[in-house]
């Protein structure tokens, strides 16, 4: 059971950065339009 | 999927508003924002952008002009920020160039656009990401202890450590909304669904860290980070919801923020905004212009379209002195209007306030949950007590009847009572009600129907009379010309109508077709225009302007004369047209066993010919907004719960009294705000389509409900007698959280519609 000691922080740790990630999408804005989102995916950029 | 096509395309959608003059470009200079760097800022509300196509279009358009750094559409608010350097660019041009692409553009007042900011939906979502990830981890320590069998007691107890190292942060911070209503509540001296909540929470916590001390099995780390997930899913729908809500009345608040000429002391014009009218400024009204306020006419004589405050369809002739309300529409020649009121306290104002004391009347509805919840929260508690009791004294009791039994001590009654409370959590509670509500409003949306709010939708569900307004809501509120003239007669008289802006010069002219427009015309207000064509004089108006010497009609219809030197005047008839599917609504509605009314506030005969024609037998023709008021109260105090539909300023009162309201698109934005359901487009049915779905979304709440109830039927006993353990405790409450969703998700409407 001494794996424990290593996989336990390494889980939660892995956890922790999925909440950092999806914190900072909240704070940058991404979910402020999300159905602009959905129609900008067709529009060329480089045009 | 190239560009090109996009554009070629168009805008599929087909709730976009109808173009040409009607989207009219208001003055957007009273709303720039300067922000801390300098750079000067606009906020438009754009109308008709529903794709790609548009956003491209509106976006590369933006950036084109000259020194606009950054330009931004949201689809989903239907919001354009254009920034651009100080100076750089006359903000006019911003709103000219969507009027030219075809979008409509209304300014927007940048303090009701600062408080659209939705902080309170981003802290619950914050604490659903938190709960999620507690959740996540608790279980993946939870998961050794449900299923290893060779475990030993002191590995149990490392895990569920660990567990309560996640989960305690986490729970204290996901449950702070619980906790915050929960004190709220307490602090008024009442209760609601949150104080069994946190109670459940921070009792579940301290016994699952007394446990874990004690090397026990009974700890609910897992348990508890979950249902505070469940939970905040459930308020974060019931949380959107709301603030769509919140947000359309906010902007159509927002977008009252109309702009005034007023006339300075050396006959300057300056652009104002509405707000900052005083008492005595004189104010420049063109052509097209909403009246900003109460006042007098100083100078001028127009003609002013009062439909939306009176209800009557022609328009009234004011002349110098006359006096103005708020909310008409300026028509044929610029006036000069002497300020009476400020914009607040003048007529629209007034029937704000009215709109209000009706809303607060209809605030005594109760909402489904909040009625479970009453009954709800009594029961689990005394429940709970009577579990910690039982298991306390049962033994003793049990002993003096005779029975042979051991104390279990303080610490198993305590744990079953906690038991209780967890497993009743009203977690699929929570969500049986918003999760249909949200399916519910969305499948409207995309019909075209926008509902204000859940419980809207709840009211809705109980209508049982519906009483229309006449003037644009049976009918589509523009008169169309229905005697057939030669082709040659209208095609001059549409010559002359259109250079008028007068409502049967437009139905004149969209009768006609494209044409040329006469150019030397002269219109003299309330009686008609005149013009010299091929040196030969002719005359468009009233029978006394155009043709005195023709014989009086007697039948009332709205009417045009057209009169040529050299030949005989020509009248013209034109009559409001219903809209097309007005009678299969009426007919399908009745059908339903809905009782039909109409009320109008115009003439007696419009009115009669109006209801003949789509089959309402109980009707009354020159209301006033107090009388329509009146008789909506009249109809609820006879215990009837009616359903009002009107668009005018004069319906804003009773659609506020009524039990539930709608309101079709085109409405005055006072009508709009007061009503529950906004329809969007010319058709009637939707009002048929919003019944059923708040019919069959009552049905499904219903149900939800009633699954919760018999869930925690079976349940609660269980935990009472003991048998809960924090296995058992997951599986329920994830389960029955995903049946009430799964069956919200069940909601259809009947067959679509064309």
């Amino acid at each position: 059971m001494n794996i424990l000691v290593f996989l336990a922080p390494v889980a939660i740790f892995m956890g922790a950065i999925g909440l950092a990630a999806f914190l900072w999408s909240l704070r940058s804005g991404q979910y402020e339009d999300l159905e602009g989102a959905a129609h900008r995916i067709l529009i060329d950029e480089d045009e | 999927m190239a560009v090109a096509s996009l554009d070629a395309l168009g805008c599929p959608s087909e709730l976009a508003p109808p173009r040409g003059d009607e989207a009219t470009t208001r003055d957007v200079r009273a709303f720039v924002q300067h922000d801390r760097s300098g750079a000067e800022r606009l906020e438009l509300m754009v109308e008709g952008a529903n794709c790609a196509g548009c956003i491209r279009k509106i976006e590369s358009a933006m950036l084109a002009l000259p020194g606009v750094g950054e330009a931004r559409l949201n689809l989903s608010t239907h919001r354009l920020r254009v920034d651009w350097a100080p100076g750089a660019l006359d903000p006019q041009v911003i709103a000219d160039t969507l009027t030219r692409l075809g979008y409509g553009a209304r300014p927007f007042d940048p303090e009701m656009a600062q408080r659209n900011i939705d902080a309170q939906g981003r802290f619950l979502l914050r604490c659903l990401a938190v709960a999620g990830f507690g959740a996540m981890n608790t279980m993946m320590f939870s998961a050794p202890i449900w299923f290893g069998d060779d475990m030993s007691a002191s590995t149990r107890t490392l895990l569920h450590w660990l567990s309560a190292v996640v989960a305690i942060p986490c729970a204290l911070y996901a449950a702070q909304p619980f906790f915050q209503s929960a004190f709220k509540a307490l602090s008024a001296r009442r209760a609601n669904m949150d104080v069994p909540i946190s109670l459940a929470v921070v009792l579940t916590l301290t016994m699952s860290i007394a446990e874990t001390m004690q090397n026990g099995a009974h700890a609910y780390f897992d348990g508890i980070t979950m249902l505070l997930f469940f939970l905040l899913i459930g308020r974060y729908l019931d949380h959107s919801l709301r603030e769509r809500a919140r947000t359309a009345a906010r902007e159509l608040l927002a977008l009252q923020a109309v702009t005034a000429n007023r006339i300075g002391a050396n006959g300057a014009i300056e652009t104002i905004s509405a707000g900052d009218i005083e008492i005595g400024d004189r104010l420049l009204l063109a052509a097209g212009d909403r009246v900003p306020c109460d006042g007098v006419i100083a100078a001028g004589a127009s003609e002013l379209d009062c439909s939306m405050l009176t209800g009557e369809s022609l328009p009234v002739t004011a002349r110098t002195g006359d006096a103005v309300l708020a909310g008409a529409v300026n028509l044929t020649k610029p006036i000069a209007l002497l300020a009476r009121a400020r914009a607040e306290h003048s007529a629209v104002a007034e029937l704000a306030r009215l709109i209000e004391t009706g809303e607060q009347g209809r605030g005594r509805f109760v909402r489904l949950a909040d009625k479970a919840a009453s009954f709800y929260v009594p029961v689990v508690h005394s429940l709970a007590a009577l579990t910690f009791l039982g298991w306390l004294l049962g033994p003793t009791v049990l002993r003096l009847l005779g029975i042979e039994a051991g104390d279990v001590g303080l610490r198993v009654a305590l744990q079953n009572a906690v038991a209780v409370l967890i497993i009743t959590c009203p977690c699929a509670l929570g969500l049986a009600v918003p999760t249909v509500q949200v399916v519910a409003t969305g499948k409207l949306f995309k019909r075209g129907v926008l509902v204000r709010s859940g419980d809207a939708l709840e009211r809705l569900a109980s209508v049982d009379t519906v009483v229309f307004d006449k003037t644009g809501t049976l009918t589509l509120g523009r008169p169309r010309l229905i005697s057939r003239p030669s082709a040659e007669v209208l095609q001059a008289a549409a010559s002359l109508a259109r250079a008028s802006r007068h409502p049967l010069s437009r139905a004149l002219v969209e009768a006609a077709g494209a044409g040329s427009a006469c150019m030397d015309v002269t219109e003299i207000p309330g009686e008609g225009v005149e013009a010299i064509i091929d040196g030969v004089c002719v005359r468009l108006g009233k029978r006394t302007f155009a043709a005195p010497d023709a014989a009086d009609s007697t039948d009332g219809s709205p009417e045009l004369w057209f009169a040529a030197a050299g030949m005989a005047a020509v009248r013209l008839v034109f009559a409001d047209a219903l809209r097309t599917d007005a009678v299969t609504a009426i007919a399908t509605l009745k059908a339903r066993g809905y009782a039909i009314e109409m009320l109008s506030g115009d003439r007696v005969s419009a009115a009669a010919s109006a209801a003949a024609g789509v089959g309402i037998h109980v009707w009354r023709a020159g209301v006033t907004p107090t009388e329509k008021t009146a008789h909506i109260q009249a109809l609820r105090a006879a215990g009837k719960r009616p359903l009002m539909v009107g668009d005018g300023l004069n319906d804003a009162a009773a659609l506020a009294a009524a039990h539930a309201s709608a309101s079709p698109g085109a409405a005055l934005e006072a009508s709009q705000a007061a009503a529950d359901i906004v329809l969007q487009g010319d058709r009637l049915m939707a009002i048929v389509d919003a019944l059923d779905m708040a019919k069959a979304a009552r049905t499904r709440s219903i149900e939800n409900l009633g699954f919760s109830a018999a869930y925690n039927l079976i349940a609660a006993p269980l935990a009472a007698l003991g048998f809960l353990t924090p296995l058992v405790a997951a599986c329920a409450m994830s389960g029955s959280s995903l049946i009430v969703t799964l069956n919200a998700l069940r909601m259809h409407v009947g067959k679509q519609r064309p």
